[in-house]
C-alpha cells in the first residue's frame, strides 16, 4: 500500500463506510417499502429543504410584514379615498332618490290635476333679497310663457314672469308684488292672498262676517285667471278681527320655498282667461 | 507479500469459520474467527490495514451468510480501524491487553452489527448480550491463543531449521 494512502486512514475509513452503507442501502428497504438509500437521501434532503424553506419563509414573512406595513399605509389611503368617494356617491344616490320621490309626487299632482304641465327644475334663486323669485330650467322652447302658474306637490309656488328660450323666471307667491285669488276651503269665503316679502302671506278682502279660524286651509279660487282653482296656498295662522269690514288673516304657505327643487308649470290656462300678449305679469 | 499473507489469513479464517466452526464449537455464535483475524491484523498492522482487512473480511462473511451485505463489513471495518488506532496509541503485546482488546472489539462489533439490524428494522435480537459476552470471552481466549501461536511459529521454525543444520554436518 502506498505510504500516502497508509498515512490517511481516516479517508480510507470514510470511503469504506460510504461504500458499505451504499451496499447496505441498495439491498434494504425501509418499513414503508422505500429503498433505504432513497429514504436516507430523501430524509436528508427533505431536512435541508425544510430548513431552507423555513429560512426562506421566515425571510419572506419578514419582508412581507415590512412590505405589508407600507402596503397597509397605501391601502388605508386608498380606502379613505374610496370611502370619501362612496360618501359622495351615497349623497348623490340619496339626492337622486329624493328627486325621484319628488318627481313621483309631481307626477301624481299632474295626474290629479288633469292639467297639461311641464316639469321644471329650479336652477337658481332670486338675485335680490327684495324680490322673491327663482329660475327654472324650462323656457319658451318648452312652451312656457308669461303668467303660467307654477305649482308643486305641496301647493302653489308662483307664476312665470319672464321666459327665455331655455329658462324662466318665477315670481313666488310670497313676493311683495304677488297676489293670488283665494278662498277658505272650509267656508268658501273668498279673498286675495298677497305676498309680504317674508315667509308669510296676508289674506285680505275676506268679509268680517266670514267664518275663518286658524288652521283653515286656503286654496286658490281661480278668479285671477292665472292659478287653477283648488290648489293649496297655505293654512290660516292668525285671524285679526279688526275694526274694518274685512279680516286681516295671516296665512302660512304650504310650500317650503327654501327647499324647492322641482316644480310643475301649468301649460293649460284656466278657463275664461284672456290675457293679452303684451299684458303685465300682475294678477 | 504481506498483503498476500493477510489475505490468506482471512481466507483461512473464513474457511474454518464456515466449515469447521459448527463442528468444533457448536455454532458460529461462540466464536467469530474472522473477527479474531481482523482484530489481530489491526493490532499488528495499524488502522489502515485493519479497516481494509475488516472491510474485505466482513463483506466476504456477509456474502457467504444470509445477512445483508455490508452490515458485517461495516462493523468489522469500524472495529478494525478502532483496534488499529488503539494499537498505535498503546502497547498491546501482552496476553491480558490482547485479551481485553479482543473482548472489547467483539462487543463493539456486536453493538454495531446488532445496532444496524435493529435500526434498519431488519432483525430482532431478543436479549443478545449474554451471547455477545460469551462470544467476547471466547474470541478473547481464541484470539490470545491464536496470537501466541502465530508469534511463536516463526521462532519454532527457526529453531527447527537450526537443529536440522546441526544434525547435517
Amino acid at each position: 500500500m502506498p505510504p500516502a494512502i497508509r498515512q490517511r486512514p481516516g479517508v480510507i475509513l470514510a470511503v469504506a463506510i460510504v461504500l458499505q452503507v451504499g451496499i447496505i442501502s441498495a439491498q434494504v428497504n425501509t418499513a414503508r417499502g422505500m429503498p433505504l438509500i432513497e429514504s436516507l437521501t430523501f430524509g436528508a434532503f427533505s431536512e435541508v429543504q425544510r430548513l431552507t424553506s423555513n429560512g426562506v419563509d421566515g425571510l419572506l414573512n419578514l419582508w412581507n410584514n415590512y412590505a405589508a406595513l407600507q402596503h397597509v399605509q397605501a391601502e388605508n389611503e386608498t380606502l379613505r379615498r374610496t370611502m370619501q368617494e362612496m360618501q359622495v356617491q351615497l349623497q348623490q344616490e340619496r339626492a337622486l332618490a329624493q328627486r325621484t320621490e319628488s318627481l313621483r309626487r309631481l307626477l301624481e299632482l299632474r295626474d290629479r290635476a288633469g292639467l297639461q304641465t311641464a316639469a321644471a327644475e329650479v336652477i337658481a334663486a332670486g338675485a335680490s333679497p327684495d324680490f322673491r323669485t327663482l329660475t327654472i330650467d324650462k323656457g319658451a322652447s318648452d312652451g312656457l310663457d308669461r303668467d303660467m302658474a307654477v305649482i308643486s306637490p305641496a301647493g302653489v309656488v308662483g307664476r312665470v314672469i319672464l321666459s327665455s328660450p331655455l329658462a324662466s323666471k318665477v315670481q313666488l307667491i310670497i313676493d311683495r308684488n304677488a297676489a293670488v285669488g283665494a278662498l277658505i276651503e272650509r267656508t268658501r269665503a273668498q279673498g286675495l292672498v298677497l305676498g309680504l316679502g317674508n315667509a308669510t302671506l296676508q289674506m285680505e278682502y275676506v268679509p268680517g262676517t266670514a267664518d275663518v279660524k286658524p288652521g283653515d286651509l286656503v286654496v286658490t279660487s281661480g278668479i285671477d285667471g292665472i292659478y287653477p282653482k283648488g290648489f293649496v296656498i297655505g293654512t290660516v295662522d292668525l285671524v285679526d278681527r279688526g275694526p274694518g269690514t274685512f279680516h286681516a288673516i295671516t296665512v302660512v304657505p304650504s310650500v317650503d320655498f327654501s327647499r324647492l327643487e322641482e316644480v310643475l308649470v301649468v301649460l293649460t290656462p284656466p278657463a275664461g282667461r284672456e290675457v293679452p300678449p303684451d299684458a303685465e305679469a300682475k294678477p | 507479500m504481506k498483503a498476500l499473507r493477510l489475505f490468506l489469513g482471512l481466507a483461512v479464517a473464513l474457511a474454518v469459520q464456515t466449515t469447521l466452526g459448527g463442528w468444533l464449537l457448536q455454532g458460529t455464535t461462540a466464536l467469530d474467527l474472522v473477527l479474531i483475524v481482523v482484530v489481530y491484523i489491526a493490532m499488528t498492522n495499524g488502522p489502515t490495514t485493519g479497516l481494509l482487512a475488516g472491510s474485505l473480511a466482513g463483506l466476504a462473511q456477509d456474502a457467504l451468510s444470509s445477512g445483508v451485505l455490508g452490515i458485517g463489513g461495516l462493523a468489522k471495518t469500524l472495529v478494525g480501524y478502532a483496534v488499529g488506532v488503539l494499537s498505535t496509541q498503546f502497547i498491546i503485546t501482552g496476553i491480558l491487553p490482547r485479551f481485553l482488546v479482543f473482548v472489547l472489539a467483539t462487543v463493539a462489533h456486536a453493538a454495531v452489527f446488532i445496532g444496524l439490524y435493529v435500526v434498519l428494522d431488519l432483525r430482532v435480537f431478543p436479549s443478545p448480550w449474554p451471547a455477545v459476552v460469551t462470544q467476547a470471552v471466547g474470541n478473547g481466549l481464541a484470539g490470545v491463543v491464536m496470537a501466541q501461536v502465530l508469534e511463536l511459529l516463526p521462532g519454532v521454525a527457526a529453531r527447527r531449521r537450526e537443529r536440522r543444520s546441526f544434525r547435517r554436518p
